[in-house]
């Protein structure tokens, strides 16, 4: 087993600089997720761990080896690939089986390895067919497969549910976490989709422009995310953003909504005055009965059910819309008027300027990729 | 199926035929020449109706041909012999070098690289003959003028560029992804190309094969001036059929069916491997 590290690696694809100065280090037997949108450098730094492009600057350790000079075939990392990358010309046994064919596996070894991966990943009766002849689940589990049967220290997932049904992307979002924990392999797992992210990853690095804007676990980068871009991608319904301008009374700093004073807390004290954006999640806001203290006025627009939440747009007095969500079966307003409640504690503060978030004493240490 | 009328599939078939007819006509034309004498070729107006002779083939094969003159011996069996070695010693020559050389060009972007490729690529570009006088000057001096090494070698003007480009392309079509796969799994890139680049631009390669085995077939000019009688490809030794005592047409006749046939017989056993595709679903489709 072994660790991963990336060493202030640089990559520049003629004058656009793809991955800027990158720190970060994986604990043996770690998942991280990179997140981030497309064009972030995700790929492109899981392609520098693998070894088939090379870093103009930095250093990459597996294990505490420098293998920043080695090609990829001595890396003995594992990857799958977004588009599957399965050889054609092969069947899908021989496709799983190549990890095994470089190790110069005797045949008996090489059928045992397929076949028990092969039974792992549910595909154990299609070995025979050459990759057209897969279903797009079945080719996303061969490639799957090829990177785990070697049983590689380190694996390297390219966003692998990208390119499958809605359906087998939620099963084998139950599926991977058990399966990589058994491996016991250090994974990094690069994906779009949060929810992918939460699931699986022991820490989230999310990505943007050839940057760590921040590294945390799950829970860290849900409740207090680094700045506005990070708290809209997590979160389904997205979080409300409002403008705001704080302010101070005897009870300490508020900011206000419709009219009404919303105390905050936490160490907002420097906001005072200041151009601010509070961020409130939709399951932070709950409907109240008119009366209940500090309680804001708003018109029910729409309602969605969405299974196991209802998510309600509402309109305030002065005409922003905030979503509200509730677990499906709990009472609450649908239509016409009605009020809301905002939970001070859970709001969170972004200075308009910059987008950072206020008050994140806690914001992890990016450039040494230290963290949790 | 789109929904055809009646009229328009009947003139579908008109057209498709005409064409056909049209491009078919010189070469069923030359097939009946092949089986009449000169006497029934010459008659005006010719006629569809003749008494088939297998004269001219035995001409060619037993190497005698016979005319009002008297009789002249021709070199035809060892004309197809030297065209069958250059063009398949040419073709494998090219291969041998132009398939790696178009993998490297296709996957690795040296400094340069975009100019050595085009440079190979302008060989095809200057016309034959002003390549041909200083060419055979530098023959001669280096004794190979007139040797089967000397064309193969001269054939790769013809050859190389046209494998080098050809494959290269096929080997772009691949993704890349397919063969960092491949090496990420521990292999070498040698295995990779071996094993992954090879086979996946099979296709290509068997095209650029056969079209540069056509045109190393039908060269004229080259073998004409780098090689004397008994080196000349069948292109060349067609002109002995044009003799004192008039032109052969029919011994030309049979000629061209028997040194079309090699090339045809090629093209339509390698036209299965043209059409197969080239990704066959390794990525998503």
């Amino acid at each position: 087993m072994a660790s991963l590290e990336l060493r202030n690696v640089v990559k520049r694809y003629k004058s656009q600089t793809v991955l800027d100065n990158l720190s970060l280090s994986v604990a043996d037997g770690e998942t991280l997720v990179l997140f981030g949108p497309s064009g972030a450098g995700k790929t492109v730094l899981l392609r520098l761990v693998a070894g088939v492009i090379d870093p103009d600057e930095g250093k990459i350790l597996i294990g505490g080896e420098d293998m920043t000079d080695l090609d990829a075939e001595f890396r003995g990392v594992g990857m799958a690939f977004q588009n599957f990358a399965l050889f054609p010309h092969m069947t899908a046994f021989d496709n799983i089986a190549t990890p095994l064919q470089a190790k110069r596996s005797s045949q008996s070894a090489m059928k045992s390895g397929v076949e028990s991966v092969a039974k792992l990943l549910k595909i154990g009766h299609v070995l025979s067919h050459k990759p057209r002849a897969l279903s797009n689940g079945q080719k996303q589990r061969t490639a799957l497969a090829r990177a785990l049967v070697g049983s590689p220290p380190v694996l390297l997932l390219d966003d692998p549910l990208r390119n499958v049904d809605a359906k087998l992307r939620f099963e084998m979002r139950l599926e991977l976490p058990r399966l990589l924990a058994d491996r016991g392999a250090t994974v990094v797992y690069v994906t779009q989709d949060y929810k992918e992210a939460m699931a699986l990853g022991d820490r989230i690095a999310v990505m943007s422009q050839g940057v760590i804007k921040q590294l945390g676990t799950p829970q860290q980068i849900y409740r207090e995310p680094a700045n506005i871009e990070i708290a809209r991608l997590f979160g389904d319904p997205t979080i409300n953003l409002l403008d705001v301008k704080p302010s101070r009374d005897a009870k300490g700093i508020y900011v206000g909504l419709s009219n009404v004073q919303v105390h905050l807390t936490g160490a907002y004290d420097a906001t005072v005055g200041r151009d601010c954006v509070i961020g409130l999640r939709p399951e932070a806001l709950r409907f109240v009965d008119e009366g209940t203290p500090a309680a804001i006025p708003v018109t029910v627009e729409a309602e969605t059910p969405l299974n196991e939440k209802i998510v309600t747009l509402v309109r305030t007095v002065r005409g922003r819309e905030i979503l509200v969500s509730r677990p499906a079966g709990t009472p609450g307003q649908t239509e016409g008027r009605a009020h809301i409640a905002v939970d001070g504690k859970s709001a969170l503060l972004f200075d308009q300027a910059s987008g950072d978030r206020i008050g994140a004493s806690n914001v992890v240490n990016l450039r040494s990729g230290e963290a949790a | 199926m789109e929904h055809t009328s009646l009229l328009e599939r009947i003139l579908r078939g008109m057209a498709l035929t005409l064409v056909v007819i049209f491009f078919m006509f010189p070469i069923v034309w030359i097939l009946m020449m092949s089986f009449q004498t000169n006497e029934t070729i010459l008659r005006i107006p010719p006629q569809l109706v003749f008494k088939p002779t297998l004269a001219n083939y035995t001409a060619l094969i037993t190497g005698k041909l016979t005319t009002a003159a008297g009789t002249l011996d021709i070199a035809f069996m060892r004309n197809l012999w030297n065209s069958v070695f250059l063009s398949v010693t040419s073709v494998a020559v090219a291969l041998l070098l132009g398939v790696p050389a178009a993998y490297a060009f296709a996957r690795h972007k040296f400094r340069g690289s975009e100019d050595i490729a085009f440079t190979l690529l302008s060989f095809r570009f200057a016309p034959a003959l002003l390549v041909l006088l200083p060419l055979t000057l530098y023959f001669q001096k280096l004794g190979l003028a007139n040797t089967y090494i000397g064309l193969i070698w001269v054939y790769q003007l013809i050859c190389l560029p046209l494998i080098l480009w050809i494959v290269r392309g096929y080997f772009e079509d691949i993704p890349a992804d397919i063969e960092y796969a491949y090496r990420i799994a521990g292999h070498s890139w040698f295995a990779t190309f071996r094993k992954i680049a090879l086979p996946l631009a099979g296709p290509g390669i068997a095209a650029a094969g056969l079209l540069a085995f056509i045109f190393a077939w039908n060269n004229f000019v080259f073998a004409l001036v780098l090689a004397s009688a008994d080196k000349q490809p069948v292109t060349v030794g067609a002109l002995a059929f044009i003799t004192s005592s008039g032109i052969q047409y029919g011994q030309i006749s049979a000629a061209i069916v028997l040194s079309i046939t090699p090339t045809l017989a090629l093209a339509l056993y390698a036209q299965r491997y043209l059409v197969e595709g080239l990704s066959l679903g390794a990525v998503k489709g």
